[in-house]
């Protein structure tokens, strides 16, 4: 005799509904992980801001023996509030350990488990980030709001609604920029086993590109050689300054109007091409992965 | 050498770190003819100052680094125990166990950096700034050395200090910079604390110094300091490190 099927038991199990509980559970058991060491990621915090410091004093100084109000449209005030807004914008966008432990997940076999189980590695990372993000956000909002508020005088009026939404728009992507961009850099482990030294190319690379050093418009004089084209141009197509540049920029008022629409889209653009390129290099390393160790 | 591939990527990567560094400085000297206003750090004695700190932390990082990052660890899973029933002083074994001459790398760097900025100055330094100066690098080094063996003290008394280590990088950052930078209501105070609370000021500005400026009656108290600084700092970091372990419990059964 036949059982009759149950329809809560049916629908609990196919469509969007397990899909979103299994990300909700994942998201849930990353937080209570993150959360267990609290004091630890608030005083890293508070120290995080200490080269801030160095940086001030420099720029200081640097204005001090030069004759210009202005550097490259920044001034002194600007200088200060732009190296703490890519504070804000590296919250977002900085995702650590993320290469190097996708990378040693796949050297060491562990990523078997993803890939016998109905879970979806790249979707389970995602929630990782996601928790890992808002417990630093939860612990972090203090001593950023201190420094904020301390340095307060650095910063222009507030800007209008419409450039806060871009804004913090352009942090919500950058999130997800460099997630994707980091991701896929861990799967190269599915071809080299060991990609620590690539991991620290890219890092490296992208602190210079990214504007995390200095702002990108200090480069609008150096020529490329090709006419009407500075370095400023080269490096502001890349995605590098989705992770630290643009949303600063955006905040102080340097990029607007058309402009800060078409950077939008790049970004957007960029994401689009970063999702799509990390998907692949899923697909294409668990092609040839043979599940060596664990 | 047994990894001589990793050993040159090593070496490149920290090469590109300080590249990187040196396109920053080079930006900035397009906008400024001098950091700080009469501080005599034009462009080339600037350069002569990143040099020796190049010189400084590459000694630092390949003769002490290696060893203090490993001693958290040492802790925790009672590798301690093994090193301090050795008839051998246990700092001695803790802090030079282990070394990474792809540090050298920047070093090396350094030197040739320092050779193509002394060679620009304006003025040649005199003979004993060039007999000064690699006491003083010798100083910096023993500074540092001090700051690293009372955080390994630290690390022994408290067994998870992860965020002590990265406190030491944060505290070094200030002195990247030359220390007339640290200027005003708040550079002043700050400036005086890392001179002479935590000496970290006089690790690269003094020897950096000796050869890019003239020696004054004021230079020659921060020379006479920063060797006093460099005793002190050796001898109360061998305090710090024999109260420590006289604390230690062990972690292993």
């Amino acid at each position: 005799m036949s059982e009759a099927v149950n329809p809560e038991v049916l629908q609990s199990s196919c469509g969007w509904f397990p899909a979103v509980r299994s990300w909700w559970r994942m998201l849930t058991i990353c937080l209570e992980e993150r959360l267990a060491y609290r004091s630890d990621f608030a005083l890293g915090t508070l120290m995080r801001f200490l080269p801030i410091v160095t940086q001030v004093f420099l720029w200081t100084a640097v204005f001090a023996a030069s004759s210009r109000a202005d550097i490259a449209g920044y001034s002194r005030d600007n200088i200060v509030a732009y190296y703490l807004l890519t504070m804000v914008t590296r919250a977002f966008s900085s995702m650590p350990s993320l290469a190097g432990g996708i990378s040693r997940c796949i050297r060491d076999g562990s990523v078997k488990k993803y890939l016998i189980q109905p879970v979806d590695y790249i979707g389970f990372l995602l929630a990782s980030r996601v928790a890992h993000k808002l417990v630093y956000y939860i612990v972090a909002i203090i001593p950023f709001a201190a420094v904020l508020f301390f340095c307060r005088a650095y910063f222009p009026p507030a800007p209008d609604g419409l450039t806060i939404a871009a804004y913090v728009l352009s942090l919500l992507l950058s999130f997800l920029l460099g997630f994707f961009l980091e991701a896929t850099l861990g799967m190269i482990a599915f071809w080299f086993l060991e990609v620590s030294s690539i991991i620290f190319a890219y890092m490296l690379f992208q602190y210079l590109l990214s504007g995390h050093m200095f702002p990108i418009d200090m480069l609008a004089d150096i020529p490329t050689g090709i006419s009407g084209v500075s370095l400023a141009d080269v490096v502001r197509l890349l995605p590098f300054e989705y992770t630290a540049y643009f949303p600063a920029a955006v905040w102080l008022g340097k990029i607007t109007g058309w402009e800060l629409v078409r950077g939008l889209l790049l970004e957007i653009v960029w994401l689009v091409i970063a999702i799509g390129t990390c998907r692949f290099v899923w697909w294409r390393g668990t092609k040839r992965y043979s599940g060596f160790g664990g | 050498m047994t990894f001589r591939a990793n050993f040159l990527l090593e070496c490149l990567t920290s090469l590109g770190w300080m590249s990187m560094n040196l396109a920053f400085y080079l930006l900035i000297f397009n906008f400024t003819p001098e950091i700080g206003r009469g501080s005599g750090w034009s462009r080339e004695p600037f350069f002569a100052f990143v040099a020796t700190g190049l010189v400084i932390n590459a000694i630092v990082q390949t003769l002490f680094m290696p060893s203090a990052s490993e001693l958290t660890e040492m802790v925790r899973t009672g590798g301690l125990d093994s090193v301090l029933v050795r008839p051998l002083d246990a700092q001695f074994l803790l802090s030079m166990h282990r070394f990474d001459f792809s540090s050298m790398a920047n070093g090396l760097v350094g030197v040739g950096l320092l050779v193509w900025a002394v060679l620009r100055f304006p003025v040649a330094p005199p003979l004993i700034a060039f007999l000064l100066y690699p006491l003083l690098i010798a100083c910096g080094v023993a500074i540092l050395y001090g700051l690293i063996i009372m955080l390994a003290a630290a690390t022994i008394l408290m067994g998870r200090n992860q965020s002590l280590y990265d406190f030491w990088f944060y505290i070094t950052n200030f002195s990247r910079y030359p220390a007339e930078i640290y200027s005003g209501p708040w550079g002043d105070p700050l400036r005086t604390f890392c001179t002479f609370v935590i000496p970290i000021l006089l690790v690269v500005n003094v020897p950096a110094g000796t050869l890019a400026r003239p020696l004054s009656g004021e230079s020659w108290g921060m020379v006479v300091m920063t060797f006093a600084a460099a005793c002190l700092s050796v001898g109360l970091s061998r305090l710090f490190f024999q109260a420590a372990l006289a604390r230690y419990r062990s972690a292993s059964s």
